[in-house]
């Protein structure tokens, strides 16, 4: 015979999806929220994730380097961990922040138990979470969209989120006020304070609705944890309107769907199985709901999810699911 | 009818509209074939010939060896000139029966005009089945005579005949339903007399619609039913059809369909049993799709068992681009060769060529903990951790993973975005539990 024939063992086809071509997905995803935050913050949020994304390949390259590892930024898992890292940060965050953050999200998030796959928490949460803790002040300094759209809001209001908002309110009056400071729908729009990518429920919608229907996250999880805390929200709010927020508010506000579309539904970080994503979504739900509610921080989303991420080989251990012809021991 | 769910199963595009309009070819009598002694699932059969002897199409030129084993038969009239190793399908040497064909006009003569088989007694038409040599023909190749031997505490009251044909690119199930409708209707009839089976079905995935109208239209039997499936992968795999079609699964660890009450049989062998029981042939020859964007002409080829595949590639043109790779059955399950001298075999349900360019080059990387794997897994495992299992040597934790109900069908490493040779990973530790289960029961 003329030519070599190529020997492997069945299946000799393949699904056309790679790594890379879902991390690609998810960055497509993100950019709906991207542009509004470049659209109402202006060039410094345009400046802090080109900043991150910068800094957040620089860290990952070198980091593979030293370890004499192959290079891999071109997987666009960096960039990913990158772009939700930035859309994480207030848009007042000094360029120093931004550095320290991509390095604890790659270096200690990521790099150092493997690499892509082996994390046990979402790096760009570990970096976020990591300045949130050492870095209060500087986390905390929110602005307001400064488009000309956006006058009407008020500037008596400058300098906090819908949420720390609220919650500054509970804790100096005892009670949530009587008018919110923003409606439902500039809510939902993103005329409001907040990080870089938290502020539009409408691009982080339509940023999901993409990746739900290309199949690239699991609905489990995310339906799950928006619904569990939108039920305990209204549970408190329905006891008492005075003093807790309605879960619409809660819904729209914070990083309530930034998180749970697009950090929830990191792959590495939740179970395999079906149940144990619902278990996962319930338990995120359930604990940015009682930190928003009861804890001294305004949101919880992130220390949720870590706090699950943690929970995951459990999880997956715990909901094995039934093996075909299997029959059931209980 | 509610058909039942099975879980997980995947969507690759079928590429059947190669072959799916082309009817069935006889094709040329070859000048040497190369008979395995291995065609089956159990011993190899005992050659009962020797270099030198003449031969004639459809005599028996080996033994099956025990019970669940065999016999083979001669595919053309000539003289037998070695029984020697030779490539085998499985892609080691295997010995076999090598016979010059004297290349005259050689069509196979019956032996047999049995007119009304069901006027014996049902035991009596299986040795007709055993005698012809006739195995699962969807690519298992399990000895039929002993599938439709059930022991005496288990009754059967379901018949499934398995034209799903789930393999993207194969038709040669969808071309033999369309035009041997009426004998498999005939074979159908005898199996299940033979089972006395109160109910039969008969599946086709939905993209054969004229083969389910075919089949619907020539069957009034109303015991018998034409169930059109939706196209899933692996629909046509035995546990799968049955949970379909039934709602009831085969027990996990070692199960078999008659444990539920069903035997499942493809629409091949269903057809070979037609022409052993009722014209006493044995089976000499099958169809086989030969197919692929590697190959210039597809066809849906009549062939002789034991024809080498080079014989049948040269007949459809030859290879239309640079070779890629030359597979013996589906994508999903088919085995790839090394040798185009290799045999077709009973099991040989398509000849599948892929230019080089179709063949991808796939680096592995870690987990990414996708769980694709577990979706689309139709056995409800988690390939992800078998993988690891496998790699680390770890096969106690990955035989508590149910490591041994893996049917291979492939669907986690066709899924998996990180390219892990999952399947390929689990067969490994499959291997190696099995290996160390005989070595214990040596001991």
């Amino acid at each position: 015979m003329k030519e070599t024939l190529i020997l492997s063992s069945s299946p000799h086809i393949k699904s056309p999806e790679t790594i890379p071509s879902i991390m690609f997905q998810v960055c497509l995803a993100l950019l709906p929220a991207v542009f509004v935050g470049i659209y109402s913050f202006g060039a410094r949020a345009a400046w802090i994730i080109l900043l991150s994304i910068l800094s957040t390949l620089f860290f990952e390259a070198a980091a593979q380097k030293i370890m004499g590892r192959p290079i891999a930024i071109r997987d666009g898992s960096a960039c990913v961990t990158a772009i939700l890292l930035a859309l994480n940060l207030p848009p007042t965050v000094p360029w120093w922040l931004v550095v320290i953050g991509s390095f604890f999200a790659i270096i200690i998030g990521k790099q150092i138990y493997g690499g892509l796959g082996h994390n046990p928490f979402n790096p760009a949460l570990v970096g976020r979470v990591v300045l949130l803790i050492s870095f209060p002040a500087q986390m905390t300094l929110w602005a307001f969209p400064s488009h000309p759209l956006f006058s009407t809001v008020t500037d008596t209001l400058s300098g906090a989120t819908p949420l720390g908002w609220a919650k500054t309110h509970l804790i100096t009056h005892g009670a949530i006020p009587a008018t919110l400071p923003f409606n439902i729908q500039q809510l939902f729009i993103g005329q409001t304070g907040g990080c870089i990518g938290e502020i539009s429920a409408l691009a982080l919608l339509i940023g999901a609705g993409y990746l739900l229907w290309r199949k690239i996250i699991p609905w489990i999880i995310p339906v799950s944890f928006i619904a569990t805390t939108f039920f305990i929200t209204g549970v408190f709010w329905m006891i008492n309107p005075h003093q807790y927020l309605n879960p619409v508010y809660h819904l729209f506000s914070g990083g309530l769907l930034l998180g749970a579309f697009f950090m929830a539904t990191d792959m590495v970080t939740n179970p395999v199985t079906n149940l144990g994503m619902l278990l996962f979504g319930i338990g995120c739900g359930l604990l940015t709901a009682v930190i928003r509610l009861f804890g001294g921080y305004p949101e919880g989303v992130s220390f949720a999810i870590l706090l699950m991420n943690a929970t995951t080989p459990l999880l997956d251990r715990w909901t094995r699911p039934r093996v075909f012809g299997e029959v059931s021991n209980s | 009818m509610i058909l039942h769910h099975f879980p997980g199963g995947i969507h690759p595009h079928d590429e059947k509209e190669l072959t799916a309009h082309l009817p069935i070819e006889d094709a040329p009598i070859p000048s040497r074939v190369f008979i395995p002694l291995s065609q089956h699932i159990g011993p190899p059969a005992e050659p009962i010939v020797k270099p030198g002897d003449p031969v004639r199409v459809g005599d028996k030129i080996a033994e099956a060896r025990g019970f669940v084993s065999a016999n083979i038969h001669a595919s053309v009239t000539g003289t037998v000139r070695a029984i020697r190793p030779y490539p085998h399908a499985s892609g080691r040497l295997a010995p076999a029966i090598e016979i010059e064909s004297e290349g005259e006009d050689q069509v196979y003569v019956p032996t047999k005009d049995r007119q009304d088989p069901l006027s014996l007694p049902p035991q009596t038409l299986i040795p007709f089945i055993r005698e012809a040599g006739i195995v699962g023909m969807g690519g298992a190749t399990f000895p039929t005579h002993v599938k439709l031997s059930p022991p005496e505490d288990k009754s059967i009251h379901t018949l499934i005949i398995n034209g799903v044909e789930c393999e993207p690119y194969l038709t040669a199930d969808h071309r033999l339903m369309l035009e041997h409708t009426r004998d498999i209707i005939e074979g159908i009839m005898y199996i299940r007399y033979i089972l006395n089976a109160s109910f039969s079905f008969v599946a086709i995935e939905i993209n054969k619609p004229d083969a389910i109208r075919m089949m619907q239209n020539n069957i009034s039997d109303p015991h018998i039913r034409v169930i059109s499936l939706p196209k899933r992968y692996p629909q046509g795999a035995e546990k799968q059809l049955i949970k379909t079609i039934l709602g009831q699964e085969v027990p996990s660890g070692g199960g078999l369909p008659m444990d539920v009450g069903a035997v499942v049989q493809n629409v091949g062998t269903t057809f070979a049993i037609y022409e052993a029981i009722r014209w006493g042939k044995p089976l000499i020859e099958r169809i086989t799709t030969v197919t692929g964007r590697g190959i210039k002409t597809p066809k849906n080829l009549r062939v002789r068992i034991g024809t080498p595949v080079r014989d049948i590639i040269a007949l459809c043109g030859g290879w239309k681009e640079v070779p890629g790779k030359l597979i013996l059955g589906g994508p999903m399950m088919g085995i790839n060769q090394y040798d185009d001298a290799v045999p077709v075999t009973k099991g040989t349900s398509g000849v599948l060529l892929l230019p080089r360019e179709e063949v991808g080059e796939y680096h592995p990387h870690t987990c990414v903990r996708c769980g694709r794997c577990v979706t689309v897994c139709p056995m409800g495992l988690l390939p992800n951790f078998l993988g690891v299992f496998s790699e680390h040597a770890r096969f106690a934790d990955a035989e508590r993973l149910h490591l041994l109900d893996c049917i291979e069908c492939g669907s986690c490493t066709y899924v998996c975005p990180a390219k892990r040779p999952l399947v390929q990973m689990i067969r490994y530790a499959k291997g190696e539990v099995l290996r160390r289960r005989k070595k214990v029961a040596r001991q």
